[in-house]
């Protein structure tokens, strides 16, 4: 098998690129090593669709940062992908954070960005943001900020470019690569693929797929962030998105609520040469504790429902990669895409097709394009009638599975069933929700494990939580053998 | 919409118990709600014995004990729903579920009795730090699938938390063929009954380590290790003393919350410390014609009290509604006012008397009674140490109502003291204190 585009990697960035592709008449697919899609820093990340002030005007990142956040209105819309445009407000403690912002709203307007204001004083921040410190100076607000959810947008852009023809592989890691009559042989887990052009979107080990065709021109140092997630009872502590102002050694602790009305806080950044640390350290932490109780101190701590690391693909050349390799120019890079990377991911995608294109791939419209993606009912977000009406159309959504959350039982056969749909229990938690309320999936998991076993068609005991050997369990007990 | 004299959300041991008290006291319009695909609760995956010793003189299992009581509720012909989730209680106490037979359910209700039961604590709530691998349970997720699916949750195992289920767990799953390294109790004392640590531990060398904690998980895709630290008085972990130790499972019983979201939405007073609404002596919270008992309330050690307690609210909850139907007040939402101890109506603040917890004690419940209450009124109650040779008391402003003593008490274990009718009645101010007169001197090994 032949194929136009084979795109390394299924992030957010991968899975928008072959969604934009898939909108040509073109053999597309997409290799992902993981188990799940977003399976990487795409699901740890702080999930927002930044203003873009904070680039430096003349970067790709700035550049990307304001396209791509202009269409995520329409991005959302057509993917059905949550969506909350709450603004955002850098922090100002003193005089000197008051000059650093000044500086970040001059920048901000050299890029484009709409709507830019500087409030001066606690009185006027906290109008927009009632629960922030009394100590604030001052804030750079930016309305344009917003919130979305990495890990459904990315659900969401393979699903719709699989509607739309694209073959996704998961748990296909491409071991070498190699060129001859005009052909990459890719060379994976699951055998080998041939492709006339490659897009690199393999996040932190993008620099590791570009060795494999002999591109060293740039290397990937992961850093690290770790997050809090808080209980919903927590969500409105925050309204907007609310960083702090960066100082020459830190970016500070930003304080969100997420699309699904939680509070999350975070990242702390430390370099790493593990690519697959998702380790989580105390003191890492207390850092994100006291940085949010410095912009908000009134959280309550004890609603902390989860800790999580997220790698970010840091590049050593302080811009993204977009750009053909320098060693074969049908072989782009999307490399590199540490934050705005998730503001900037549509953007970049549109950007690759037009490398893709520059370097010989002819792009014909498919004219049975469909741009629309529908997303998995939440039964728990539906009135009472539709409620109704759901159960009796299907009665597995009369099943509650997931308490906490009010998961039931088709959504997460839906989420089973979908392509790309999820194997583990970890992908059916990020696809439905399952598993993430209060009792972290305390009640619902043996429940999750029995529908993944019985859809699947494979014993429960090969049922894994993520990726690799990760499973749930061990074997049966002496009664049941 | 259907109506219903008495809806009960929630079919474990206090849920059945309430069902069948109310059907015995007359009522016949009884709906009860389970979630779960059959009626018991916690108690159908609680396979060792141990279960009905106060109430039946004898030992039974988790589902034997239960299957008395959905004997009784078959033969009363209470009405139940299985399968069934409430997730709606509106302030006039219509209650919304759903489930595959009836689609979505709105259910009148003239009294509700909230059952509910409570969750564990995970690992979230305890932030430990480390990687993110499968293997990591609480204890009572690993005793469903071990009891009920049949599936093992591991082979080499580190217990974080000596609460009862831990304590059990380890028990289950060394009869299971799995090795149970040691459990690890942050406190100095064990969070569970002395009966389980002698039977799930001492018998099968599991080594109890006291002042211990788990302070960072290992392993990307299965749990490969943990590290084991000791842990100083505040409970921070003492350097020097951090030890490695493989397994491949985390099983945590570090604490039960009582699940009352349910009712976040009412109007209904909670007691911090619990974690449960404020009830008086009739189990009925703060909101008229809704009661509550079970783990929902406060955490039991004993599924009897559970039960007791079921009883009391299934009772009451049924006067409830025969005081709405009788007299002046036939079929009105308007109760009569303060009727006291027969459980007929919440009463005005003025009419309860408060029981506060004092020094040396963590909670009690129930958190109020009727000054008009004819009955004696069993408190229950939890202490905040070890103590030996301790004593308790229960004040009215200066003059010391009752008081008993205990040779011994541990967090792990609940106690109780009853008030008696006649002590109630020479209550003057509108506050008790339960407490532990100062002085007595904390600590020391349970095991004398």
């Amino acid at each position: 098998m032949t194929y136009d585009v084979a795109v390394i990697g299924a992030g957010v960035v991968g899975a928008l690129t072959a969604r934009e592709l898939s909108k040509y008449e073109l053999r597309i697919c997409i290799l992902e090593k993981g188990a799940d899609v977003a399976s990487g820093s795409s699901k740890a990340n702080s999930a927002i669709v930044h203003a873009g002030y904070d680039p430096l005007p003349g970067t790709l990142k700035a550049r990307f940062n304001v396209k791509g956040n202009e269409m995520f209105e329409r991005l959302s819309q057509e993917l059905e992908v949550p969506f909350k445009r709450i603004g955002s407000l850098v922090l100002a403690f003193n005089e000197a954070d008051m000059e650093v912002l000044q500086k970040l709203y001059e920048r901000g307007a050299e890029n484009g960005v709409p709507g830019l204001e500087i409030l001066r004083g606690y009185e006027d921040t906290a109008r927009i943001e009632p629960n922030v410190s009394t100590d604030v100076a001052g804030a750079l607000y930016a309305p344009s900020a917003a919130i979305t959810c990495p890990y459904e947008l990315t659900y969401a852009a393979v699903e719709n470019a699989a509607a739309n023809r694209a073959e996704i592989m998961l748990e296909t890691e491409v071991a070498g690569i190699s060129y001859e009559d005009d052909l990459f042989k890719i060379t994976t887990s699951q055998g080998d693929i041939s492709s006339r052009f490659i897009v690199n979107a393999a996040g932190v080990f993008s620099d590791n797929a570009a060795a494999m065709i002999g591109d060293n021109s740039f290397e990937i140092k992961p850093r690290k962030g770790e997050y809090l997630l808080l209980d919903k009872s927590q969500g409105d502590m925050a309204r907007t998105i609310v960083f702090q102002t960066p100082s020459t050694t830190s970016k500070g602790i930003l304080v969100t609520p997420t699309v699904d009305g939680n509070l999350l806080m975070g990242p702390t950044s430390t370099d790493t040469s593990d690519r697959e640390d998702l380790s989580t350290a105390i003191s890492e932490l207390q850092k994100v504790i006291n940085g949010a109780l410095r912009s908000v101190p009134g959280i309550n701590l004890k609603q902390v429902i989860t800790s999580f690391t997220g790698l970010r693909a840091t590049p050593d050349t302080s811009d993204f990669i977009v750009s053909p390799s320098p060693v074969n120019k049908k072989f782009i890079h999307a490399a590199g895409i540490e934050s705005p990377g998730l503001t900037a991911a549509p953007a970049i995608a549109e950007y690759v097709a037009g490398l893709l294109k520059d370097a010989g791939l002819e792009l014909v419209q498919r004219k049975d394009f469909n741009p629309v993606r529908k997303s998995i009912v939440r039964f728990n977000d539906a009135s009472d009638g539709k409620k109704a009406e759901l159960i009796g159309g299907n009665r597995q959504y009369g099943r509650v599975i997931c308490r906490c959350e009010l998961v039931t039982e088709a959504e997460i056969v839906e989420a089973i069933r979908r392509p790309a749909g999820a194997r583990t229990v970890d992908a059916v938690k990020r696809r439905t929700r399952a598993g993430m309320g209060r009792c972290q999936g305390g009640f619902c998991a043996p429940r999750i494990v029995e529908i993944l076993s019985r859809e699947l068609g494979v014993p429960a005991e090969s049922i894994r939580k993520t990726d690799g050997s990760s499973m749930l369990l061990t074997g049966r007990t002496k009664e049941a053998l | 919409m259907r109506e219903a004299d008495i809806v009960i959300i929630g079919g474990g041991p206090a849920g059945m118990a309430a069902a069948i008290e109310a059907s015995k006291n007359g009522n016949k319009n009884i709906v009860l709600l389970e979630r779960d695909r059959t009626l018991g609760g916690i108690l159908q995956q609680c396979v060792h014995n141990g279960f009905g010793l106060h109430l039946f003189g004898e030992e039974l299992t988790g589902p034997e004990y239960a299957e008395r009581f959905i004997r009784q509720i078959n033969e009363l012909d209470i009405d139940v729903k299985l399968d069934t989730m409430v997730f709606d209680i509106s302030k006039d106490k219509v209650v919304t579920a759903v489930n595959s037979e009836d689609g979505l359910i709105k259910l009148k209700a003239r009294s509700i009795v909230l059952s509910t039961g409570c969750r564990e604590r995970t690992r979230g709530a305890l932030n430990i730090p480390g990687t993110r691998p499968a293997g990591i349970y609480t204890a009572g997720t690993a005793q469903r699938f071990v009891n009920m699916e049949g599936y093992m949750p591991g082979r080499k195992v580190v217990i974080l938390g000596s609460g009862d289920i831990g304590l059990i767990m380890a028990r289950r799953m060394t009869l299971e063929g799995a090795e149970v390294k040691m459990v690890c109790e942050l406190m100095p004392y064990s969070g569970g009954l002395k009966r389980n640590i002698v039977q799930c531990l001492d018998d099968y060398n599991i080594p109890l380590k006291l002042s211990h904690t788990v302070v960072e998980i290992h392993g990307r895709e299965r749990l490969e290790g943990v590290t084991v630290a000791k842990a100083d008085e505040q409970g921070r972990p003492v350097d020097g003393t951090y030890e490695y130790v493989e397994c491949d499972t985390l099983l945590l019983s570090v604490g039960l919350i009582p699940e009352n979201e349910l009712i976040g939405a009412l109007p209904i007073e909670m007691d911090g410390t619990t974690s449960g609404p404020v009830v008086d002596e009739s189990a009925q919270t703060s909101c008229e014609g809704i009661f509550a008992c079970g783990n929902s309330v406060y955490v039991h050690d004993l599924v009897d009290y559970v039960t007791l307690e079921g009883y009391k609210a299934g009772k009451c909850a049924a006067e409830y509604v025969a005081s709405l139907s009788s007299g002046s007040n036939a079929g009105s939402d308007v109760p009569v006012a303060g009727v006291g101890a027969k459980g007929t109506t919440a009463a005005e603040p003025k009419d309860m008397i408060r029981i506060k917890s004092g020094h040396g004690i963590r909670s009690v419940v129930p958190q109020q009674v009727h000054r008009e209450c004819r009955e004696d009124v069993r408190l229950f109650f939890r202490v905040g140490g070890i103590y030996h040779n301790a004593a308790f008391a229960v004040d009215s402003g200066d003059k010391t109502l009752h008081s008993v003593k205990r040779r011994i008490v541990t967090p792990g274990e609940m106690e109780s003291i009853i008030l008696t009718a006649d002590m109630i009645s020479k209550i003057k101010g509108d506050t008790v204190i339960l407490s532990m007169p100062a002085g007595q001197e904390k600590g020391g090994e349970v095991n004398e």
